[in-house]
């Protein structure tokens, strides 16, 4: 069973949170022709999205916004039961020499970003990629890191994070929920 | 949780698969058309997997599109082809079966001259079971593939009028078409000399008309069955002359109908014969969307049957 | 394997059950003793030493006859031989059989049927032989038919060899008239039946396999009913499978042709429907054949239009029947399951036990010519002893032969042969 033990962030923090993590993203990239922001589905699509879209807003210019099912690139698949339905992946862009914002929604062991990685790179040589995570919640089993972070909440292992969007949850919220016995 | 799980363990045919599973495979289908369509077009999904094509009989495009779909889901492929008379000369089913075994296979492919080959095989190996045709009886990754192009061209199937034209009575591709296609709700005629249509085949839920400027006047798309050559002349086609001018589906006949008419074919074609080049080569066909399509259904096929089920983990 | 043929008590005393004998029609309740193979009162049996069997509920009958079997010697012992089918048949409630001739080599020469015989004669159960109508069952040149019956055949057939020359046929059933035999022709058209391994229809269209259309055997039976009406000799109609040759042996029966049929265990209580799922073990020729047909075969069982059970018992490896359907031989043994399925399907139909067991007694006694032994003191004793209310599952321990082809097994029965006893070996189940 799971209960929610905490909310960390409500719909306001949750826009807060997206306006600053942008901020910091075109802080280092001043140029947005070079730049282009992927959404790692589910989640990661909606929240890279409104990046996109802020970014976008600011500028008055268009950026190039992509997403990736990472379903086929798992390293689970002979173990793990099977992940959500599998979707599109959709990156309508050459990725050379592009700065690509890879976006999730929750960074835990790093095998999906990986995956994510191994994904883009078969669409070609981008020029660099930087990761954006809504919440860090640690147990990292790669060497990966984020370079935008919305927040960094260490975790029990018995503990896990949902973050909701309005787009499909009805409400931007993320939740610290714990499983317990029984 | 919202995991689109097929119900089927092997895919031996299509009859008495579900309109969800054959959903979920199509859909899956064209997630895969998309990695096709990739600068890269091969994904790590199966690696570490073993899987064996067995080809008893000929088939050079369906054994290559099988590979094809094989090695871009990173499988480990084995091929082995043998000439139908090895079946006929006295290797059993369990002489392959104990082969599966000893190669530690996850899944086979099989293609086989004796109609029921692959369910029996089902019967006796854990492996997963792929039929890649056996005998007169079924080829189902032909009719998916040819549900995914129909499903492409025309966004839905439901309702979608086919015509299957040919000789029904020895073709695999017709019985697992009629079982798909009547799953998904398209309807479904079949047109050919009277000789050549299965008996009670109108028992399965199909309609049956002689007369092939009815069916093109009637359907949405038309399934153009090939002519297999060895049948000319020895009784069941009398000539090619007589064929083509009753059954062949030529540029003159279609242009006699005021309609958009989608022909299907699954190769390889006899030009000339049941169809014309001017026909084959047209915008109207989409026999090479088929050939790609069916290299993006074989790897949904892989995916889903390969992919670990509930029951398993529970195991 | 238990021990069926095992040498035959000095004493058998059977008690509690009543006896009916196929010859006169006649039942009576009766205890019945055995001494030295031979019928005796049951006070003449010391009643502490005999071997008794308690028989309360069940039937004692004249032993069962059975007259198309296959019993693979010579040629294929791997499969089956005289004396594994003897055991097969005993334990099957069978005191009598007639072997078919498509042995290796065939049964076309008196030599064969000679040391077939000779084989056969210690058996627990009669062996009977059929000759090949044509050489090597050929269809071509007629077999040494007069010297066979000198030899001692009792009928005359190609077995799965349909004799397509017709002039051949007429020849046969001319030399057999003379000789007061029948002539069994296996009734399918070849060029009809094609390669077909199933019956023709919408299973057979749904499996993707070649279909044996119901024509092919009804084309057939017709052409051999018109021979035999015209030459007067006697035919007689193996494992017939559909309503249409029902039709026609009723038809030329009623008018006086001499024709006599016989129906199988399979064809009277399995369906096509037997083999979805694509059940060697569910192939046979003729093939299984749908519902209808099914039912016409009661019903002609039930009107005597066809006049006995015969088995068609043919066994076959593990090996080939785990072959695919094309390659996978015809045939399923049926020695040991035939009561089982008789007694239940035909019961529910309405005959009488008495009425089930003329079909396995004096109805094939009838087709071959035999005479009964009659059951009364002084008599050799020939009998089984079967409870036509006792329900079981037919499981592998069943089985006798030396071969296991049967999609029957797992079915339920009502009906069982409990023992089966001759003057030369006997089975008891208990």
């Amino acid at each position: 069973m799971k209960k929610v033990k905490a909310k960390l962030m409500d719909a306001d923090g949750f826009e807060r949170t997206l306006t600053r993590m942008t901020h910091e993203i075109m802080e280092r990239h001043e140029n947005l022709e070079q730049l282009a922001v992927i959404g790692i589905r589910t989640r990661g699509e909606f929240i890279g999205r409104r990046i996109a879209n802020l970014m976008a807003d600011l500028k008055g210019a268009e950026v190039k916004f992509g997403t990736v099912d990472v379903t086929f690139y798992r390293d689970d698949f002979r173990t793990h039961l099977p992940s959500p339905e599998i979707g599109p992946t959709n990156i309508p862009f050459a990725v050379d020499n592009l700065n690509i914002i890879l976006v999730d929604d929750v960074l835990y062991t790093g095998r999906t970003i990986r995956a994510a990685l191994n994904t883009i790179m078969d669409f070609g040589r981008p020029a660099a990629i930087e990761l954006a995570v809504l919440v860090d919640r640690g147990h990292r089993e790669l060497p990966i890191k984020a370079d935008y972070t919305g927040r960094d909440h260490p975790t029990m292992t018995n503990e896990h994070i949902h973050v909701h969007v309005k787009e499909v949850d009805q409400e931007d919220e993320v939740l610290l929920l714990e499983y317990v016995d029984g | 949780m919202g995991d689109k799980t097929i119900s089927i363990k092997h895919l031996v045919g299509l009859e008495g698969v579900s309109r969800d599973d054959i959903r979920i495979i199509l859909d899956t289908g064209f997630t895969f058309r998309e990695v096709l369509e990739r600068p890269i077009k091969k994904v790590p999904t199966l690696t570490g997997i073993n899987v064996v094509n067995l080809f008893f009989e000929n088939s050079t495009r369906t054994r290559i599109s099988f590979e094809l779909a094989e090695k871009r889901l990173s499988a480990d492929v084995t091929s082995f082809s043998a000439a139908a008379s090895s079946v006929k000369k006295g290797e059993t089913l369990k002489d392959t079966v104990q082969n599966i075994h000893a190669m530690k296979m996850d899944a086979v492919v099989m293609r086989h001259p004796v109609p029921g080959a692959a369910i029996q095989l089902s019967h006796f190996v854990d492996a997963v079971v792929i039929n890649a045709g056996d005998g007169t009886h079924e080829h189902p990754t032909q009719a998916l593939l040819d549900m995914l192009s129909l499903q492409e061209k025309f966004g839905y199937l439901e309702g979608l009028k086919v015509g299957i034209i040919g000789d029904i009575s020895h073709s695999r591709v017709a019985l697992s078409n009629i079982f798909g296609l009547l799953a998904m709700g398209a309807k479904v005629t079949l047109c050919g000399p009277g000789h050549l249509i299965p008996p009670h085949v109108s028992e399965l839920g199909v309609e049956v008309n002689g007369d092939v400027d009815e069916v093109i006047e009637w359907a949405d798309a038309v399934n153009v069955l090939r002519i297999q050559r060895e049948r000319m002349g020895v009784g069941l086609i009398p000539s090619v002359r007589e064929y083509r001018s009753q059954f062949g589906i030529s540029l003159e006949r279609l242009s006699r109908h005021k309609k958009e008419l989608i022909v299907l074919h699954p190769g390889p074609i006899n030009r000339g014969v049941e169809i014309d080049s001017e026909v084959a080569d047209s915008d109207q066909a989409i026999i090479l969307d088929q050939v790609l399509n069916g290299v993006a259904v074989r790897m949904s096929v892989l995916f889903h049957l390969l992919k670990p089920r509930e029951e398993m983990e529970a195991a | 394997m238990r021990d069926v043929s095992r040498t035959l008590p000095e004493e058998i005393l059977i008690t509690g059950g009543s006896i009916y004998d196929p010859a006169t029609g006649k039942s009576r309740k009766s205890d019945i003793g055995v001494k030295q193979g031979v019928l005796v009162a049951p006070d003449a049996v010391q009643t502490d030493s005999a071997t008794s069997i308690d028989a309360t509920g069940c039937i004692i009958t004249h032993g069962l006859i059975d007259i198309h079997v296959h019993f693979r010697e010579p040629g294929r012992e791997d499969k089956e031989n005289l004396q594994t089918g003897a055991r097969a048949a005993l334990a099957g409630g069978f005191t009598r059989v007639c072997m078919m001739p498509n042995t290796n080599p065939p049964i076309d020469s008196p030599e064969v049927v000679r040391s077939l015989l000779e084989k056969g004669a210690d058996l627990p159960v009669q062996i009977n032989v059929i000759g090949a109508i044509t050489r090597e069952q050929k269809g071509v040149e007629l077999a040494e038919l007069l010297e066979m019956y000198a030899a001692g055949v009792v009928a005359f057939s190609d077995d799965g060899m349909p004799v397509e020359n017709g002039q051949v046929l007429r020849n046969a059933l001319l030399y057999a008239r003379d000789l007061g035999i029948p002539i069994i022709n296996h009734a399918e058209d070849t060029h009809l039946r094609a390669d077909g391994v199933v019956n023709q229809g919408a299973l057979s269209t749904r499996l993707g396999l070649p279909g044996n259309p119901v024509e092919a055997e009804a084309s057939m039976i017709h052409r051999d009913l018109l021979l035999a009406g015209e030459t007067d000799a006697r035919l007689h109609v193996p494992h017939v499978s559909t309503a249409l040759a029902v039709e026609l042996i009723r038809k030329f029966k009623g008018q006086g042709v001499r024709v006599t049929a016989e129906a199988t265990p399979h064809h009277l209580g399995l369906t096509e429907d037997t083999l979805t799922g694509f059940n060697t073990n569910a192939k046979v020729a003729p093939p299984l054949r749908a519902e209808k047909d099914r039912q016409a075969i009661v019903a002609a069982l039930v009107d005597g239009t066809i006049d006995c059970i015969a088995t068609d018992h043919a066994p076959h490896t593990v090996d080939e029947k785990e072959h695919d359907m094309i390659n996978a031989p015809f045939g399923m043994i049926g020695l040991d399951s035939a009561v089982g399925m008789a007694f239940t399907v035909l019961r529910q139909a309405g005959l009488a036990v008495e009425q089930i067991i003329d079909l396995f007694t004096s109805g094939p006694a009838a087709v071959m010519g035999m005479e009964l032994t009659p059951i009364e003191e002084g008599a050799p004793v020939e009998l089984v002893i079967i409870n036509p209310d006792e329900n079981w599952t037919y499981g592998p321990e069943d089985i006798y032969s030396r071969s296991r082809n049967t999609p029957m097994l797992g079915m339920n029965f009502t009906g069982r042969v409990s023992a089966a006893i001759t003057s030369k070996g006997w089975f008891c189940r208990s």
